[in-house]
């Protein structure tokens, strides 16, 4: 990497770092300085202390952490209902746009399907699959995410240049050849702008798919059941590893949306 | 005797026929062009010289009357490859280098790798952009996109060129340039081409030929020979003959419109 641009990374992060910096300070000189009560808001030092305490559980051999596992078990629910809804979401949309008239039909269904809570069908979910059963909560986050991926890839697919169609009318090109070399690298920008909402929706959905019950392993019940025994840092803790596990999962999608499309990230540095 | 490249009887076009807001586009076109010519359509908006030139390209079809591109069918021709088409957007796909998008129109015909990026490579050339072959559409200027859609075009060493308006995006001093390149380009590679535009200056510039087309019904009112000398240059636009022909066009657009 050439020292240039490293510093001006470095200036660009700068502000953001000063704003987290000062934001934790005053989070943690305001518990101290008001006398809140950790019940209320634990300062983030304890929060810390409680995450590095079971990081060092899940690093030695001593015992089992119950946070890392849970932290397993529900990045397993939100990664297997996002493959699965987003997987189901993009094939759905390819097959109804090869019929205009299919994908017009569905549409309004798939954008009215999407401003419904999903989240409420939990306990539905519950009876079909089993409390305990991580199906139960693949299920709701694949709901999720399923319409956006649909409805962003029939955009993607029909939101073609008409020059650059008659283009390939021009040439002759036939249906398949005009969907793979045409419409489906148009829609790669619109899938990935879906795949990176579903990313954090899939996290959402996986952890507040779990306050409505599952194994005691799992992110949802763990804050649910340490904020009852009044257990604060821990139950803070375990929002912290939610957190990152979103974050890390956006980031993923966002690497791998930059490799896929060198065109898309190299116009807009 | 030269070849026929396209032969227009009695063409009629009418949009939404037989509905309220039925549109006459064209009415009884007379137009037959032979090999080598450049012959410049134009006219104001609704006047329906692109409407021709899509009639001609086989993307809409004639409401009646006889079209032929070379002796064939506009529909044989299109799958002959026997056109190239240049648009007003340069329509580059932007996933693509430009290399590749030149090979496109290769590609979907079957056209072998090597084949396909020698004959890229040659077009490049032709347009004089033979080092951009590795970079992506959006780092060059809007003239250079706009030669990487006339390579594309003629990759196929096609025997008629479509243009819709090509450089009407340009700023004048590039469009006074790309109309340097294009006559080049023209009498470099034999080819026959059908110009749609609305600049008098860049039609009489360019053309062998203009076709004056008025709008409500669209219709040919008149067909100007430019007999200005070639190969043409920057001296050609401060001919008196120069002036005189657009003042003609001009003449013929202005009664046109009087007699509405």
């Amino acid at each position: 990497m050439k020292r240039g641009s490293l510093r001006a990374r470095v200036h660009r992060l700068a502000p953001t770092l000063l704003v987290a910096i000062v934001f934790l300070g005053a989070w943690e000189l305001g518990v101290h300085l008001l006398g809140i009560r950790e019940f209320i808001l634990p300062p983030p030092s304890s929060i810390l202390a409680e995450f590095s305490d079971e990081l060092n559980i899940f690093l030695g051999a001593s015992g089992e952490s119950i946070l890392f596992s849970a932290a397993r078990a529900t990045l397993w629910s939100a990664v297997g209902g996002y493959v699965i809804g987003c997987g189901a979401g993009i094939l759905t949309a390819l097959v109804t746009s090869r019929w205009t008239i299919i994908s017009e039909a569905t549409m309004p269904f798939a954008i009215a399907a999407n401003s419904i809570p999903i989240i409420a069908f939990a306990p539905i979910m519950n009876n079909w699959f089993g409390i305990t059963n991580p199906a139960s909560k693949m299920a709701i986050v694949a709901i999720i995410v399923f319409f956006p991926a649909m409805i962003n890839t029939v955009r993607g697919l029909t939101l073609v240049d008409p020059g650059q169609l008659e283009l390939m009318e021009s040439w002759a090109a036939s249906p398949a050849r005009i969907l793979r070399t045409l419409r489906i690298p148009n829609a790669l920008p619109f899938i990935f702008s879906a795949l990176r909402v579903a990313s954090s929706l899939s996290v959402i959905g996986a952890v507040v798919s779990e306050f409505f019950g599952g194994p005691r392993a799992t992110l949802g019940v763990y804050i649910t059941q340490e904020a009852s025994g009044f257990n604060f840092a821990s139950a803070w803790s375990a929002i912290l590893m939610a957190s990152l596990i979103g974050i890390t999962f956006y980031v993923v999608v966002l690497l791998l949306e930059r490799w896929l499309m060198p065109w898309h990230h190299s116009r807009s540095e | 005797m030269t070849a026929r490249v396209i032969e227009a009887r009695q063409i009629n076009k009418v949009f939404n026929p037989a509905r309220e807001e039925q549109v006459i586009a064209l009415q009884d076109i007379e137009l037959a062009v032979s090999a080598g010519e450049f012959v410049s359509l134009i006219g104001p908006s609704g006047c329906g010289k692109s409407t021709l030139l899509r009639l001609i390209a086989d993307l809409i079809e004639p409401s009646s009357g006889e079209l032929q591109v070379n002796d064939k069918s506009p529909h044989q021709a299109r799958l002959d490859r026997d056109y190239g088409m240049v648009f007003q957007a340069a329509t580059l796909l932007e996933w693509r280098s430009v290399r590749k998008n030149i090979e496109l129109p290769l590609e979907i015909h079957g056209v072998g790798k090597q084949e396909r990026r020698e004959k890229a490579q040659a077009a490049l050339e032709l347009v004089e952009l033979g080092n951009f072959g590795d970079h992506w559409p959006w780092q060059l200027s809007g003239g250079m996109q706009q030669r990487v859609a006339i390579a594309r075009a003629l990759v196929f060493q096609p025997s008629l060129l479509l243009m819709d308006e090509p450089f009407g995006a340009l700023d004048e001093f590039t469009r006074e340039r790309m109309n340097m390149e294009l006559l080049r380009i023209w009498r470099e590679t034999d080819t026959t081409i059908l110009f749609v535009t609305h600049s008098i200056p860049e039609a009489i510039f360019l053309s062998s030929r203009v076709v004056i087309m008025t709008p409500r019904p669209g219709r040919i009112t008149s067909i100007v020979d430019i007999d200005l000398p070639r190969p043409r240059s920057f001296e050609t636009r401060a001919l008196p003959r120069f002036h005189a022909l657009v003042a003609e066009v001009r003449e013929v657009l202005r009664d046109a419109h009087v007699l509405e």
